[in-house]
């Protein structure tokens, strides 16, 4: 079969139209997770997205809504264990740590260990049902609004939070929302391109972006846009080819965009006028 | 409100955390346009005297007013301009959106565009003398070029008080003189009160009219002539120290770095330190 063919395929549309979604959302919360740093804990969530979803599969046999459902108890329980922004990455750790341990107990409670466990870790972006894609379609729309309301004072308390709180943000509060947001995104892109492959879409993306604008409304534009085309590309690429999964083209090309940008960034840098040294005009009192 | 009216009152005012008190009893007021300094070593409650006319800390007790009324976080009649601290080169916001978050980056939302809001932070941009590098990413400006975005920030609501938390620290002594220069001027053309915490005195000395002395819970207020006395400061510090005035500038000898013997005194007395 020709791309085309595969594109009448409701697999194939469900996957993109998945794929769509969890790239914008992705995209959104880049520019924050890098400027947060928040890394250790797109990488924590998504792995403790592997936990939920040996839960859910043991306890209701759906492993989607079981990974959901246990992104909140990670977020509440990184939100309660890691208040200070110094301990936060220890109080993911420790909760990583035990997580991922009852996970694979949970696992072992499963039938049919080793298929699930591949499709948690790695993605399962064609087997996308009607009902997971509502449900995608629902999380998206609910992280988009919420990134909608929070966008400003997020913004605000993530590069200048001393300031921020003495205008009047809740640091406390917009961080733990943040948290929230995080960790239904991670775990809905981990359904798709896979728990261990998260970080392309929600940390690449913006990290190139970041190499070429330093306008944040342009920064997250280009973080969408750049998760998109990996990850619509990388599925439009992995059905023209027999076997190499998804996940693997989504990760390629969301790392040949971060290169491109490097070097185009680069580039940029060394077109613009450099600054000059400080030629300090002094403002005397009058 | 008339102009006679103190821009800053605090009666009684105390502030302790658990067993520790920073400093009590504290009356005092601060007229419009005038210029109060607030020295002291490491842990003696001056930033913590900023926080509570933020809005940000409650007095264990006594009463305090800005501008006649309780300080609330976020209120436009308080400009604040913290310490520099350094960004990210790579962080991407630029000079201009680190201004216009403090017009209304606290508020929800994403933050449309918006002439008016453009126009108004372009204004107090130009008003420092930042409109040449305000476009630039803040995490590649100088940290003098930083300041000057901070004060244009603070002085986006038109503030009647000024709080200003070490806002020269790791600045050389030209920007030093810049940044202080421009918040002389803001409180001289526009009657703004300055609250300027500094572990330093000499850099802000021209444009004091008065000094709080926070040490251990005591204190001492007066213009630079009346509390910067060997007397005054060794009554302050309950030890020997001497106060010199060498070519206009005021040395301190053998001032304790930090109050209550606290642990992390790292920071040598600067002006013992010019000596050395």
């Amino acid at each position: 079969m020709g791309l085309w063919d595969y594109l009448g395929q409701p697999f194939a549309q469900h996957a993109l139209l998945a794929g769509t979604l969890v790239a914008i959302t992705s995209g959104i919360i880049g520019p924050f997770v890098v400027t947060r740093k928040m890394a250790f804990a797109v990488h924590g969530t998504a792995e403790l997205s592997f936990t939920g979803a040996a839960a859910g599969l043991v306890i209701a046999a759906d492993a989607v809504a079981g990974a959901l459902l246990g992104s909140l108890v990670v977020a509440t329980a990184i939100g309660v264990l890691g208040v200070r922004e110094r301990e936060r990455d220890s109080a993911i750790g420790v909760i990583l740590a035990f997580g991922l341990g009852a996970g694979v107990y949970l696992l072992s409670l499963y039938h049919g260990f080793a298929t699930e466990a591949t499709n948690i870790l790695f993605g399962q972006i064609f087997g996308v049902s009607n009902g997971q894609l509502l449900l995608l379609l629902g999380v998206a729309t609910g992280v988009l609004l919420a990134m909608a309301v929070l966008y400003r004072p997020l913004l605000f308390a993530s590069v200048d939070p001393e300031l921020a709180e003495a205008r009047g943000v809740r640091l406390r509060l917009v961080g733990v929302l943040f948290l929230y947001v995080l960790a239904l995104t991670v775990t809905e892109a981990a359904q798709i391109v896979g728990t261990l492959l998260v970080l392309s879409l929600a940390i690449t993306p913006a990290a190139a972006a970041q190499r070429l604008s330093a306008r944040p409304a342009v920064v997250t534009g280009l973080s969408v846009l750049f998760a998109v085309l990996a990850c619509d590309g990388g599925l439009l690429a992995s059905l023209q080819s027999n076997t190499i999964k998804a996940s693997v083209f989504v990760t390629t090309f969301s790392f040949a965009i971060y290169v491109l940008a490097r070097v185009a960034g680069g580039a940029l840098r060394l077109g613009a006028p450099r600054s000059r040294p400080q030629l300090w005009r002094r403002h005397k009192a009058s | 409100m008339t102009s006679s009216a103190p821009a800053i009152r605090l009666a009684g005012a105390a502030l302790a955390f658990g067993e520790r008190s920073l400093w009590g009893d504290l009356t005092l007021e601060v007229a419009p346009g005038e210029f109060l300094a607030v020295l002291g070593p490491n842990g003696s409650g001056k930033t913590s005297l900023l926080k509570v006319l933020l809005g940000l800390q409650a007095l264990s007790s006594g009463t305090v007013e800005v501008c006649g009324r309780n300080p609330r976080r976020g209120s436009s009649l308080v400009g604040y301009i913290p310490q520099q601290r350094s960004f990210d080169r790579d962080l991407p916001l630029r000079g201009r959106d680190l201004v216009r978050l403090g017009l209304d980056g606290h508020r929800w939302g994403v933050g449309l565009p918006h002439p008016g809001s453009r126009a108004v932070v372009a204004g107090v941009i130009e008003a420092v003398g930042a409109a040449r590098y305000a476009d630039r990413p803040i995490g590649v400006l100088s940290g003098g070029e930083q300041q000057r975005l901070r004060i244009a920030q603070a002085l986006l609501g038109d503030p009647q008080v000024l709080l200003c938390d070490e806002p020269l620290l790791s600045l050389d002594l030209q920007h030093q003189q810049a940044i202080t220069a421009l918040i002389d001027q803001r409180r001289r053309d526009a009657d703004t009160a300055v609250v300027f915490v500094s572990h330093e005195v000499n850099p802000i000395l021209p444009m004091i009219d008065r000094v709080l002395y926070l040490v251990g819970g005591r204190w001492a207020v007066g213009t630079p002539d009346e509390v910067m006395t060997s007397e005054r400061l060794s009554n302050l510090y309950g030890t020997e120290v001497d106060v010199f005035r060498v070519h206009g500038r005021i040395v301190v000898i053998g001032a304790p770095d930090a109050a209550h013997g606290e642990h992390g005194g790292e920071h040598h007395h600067p002006d013992v330190a010019e000596l050395l």
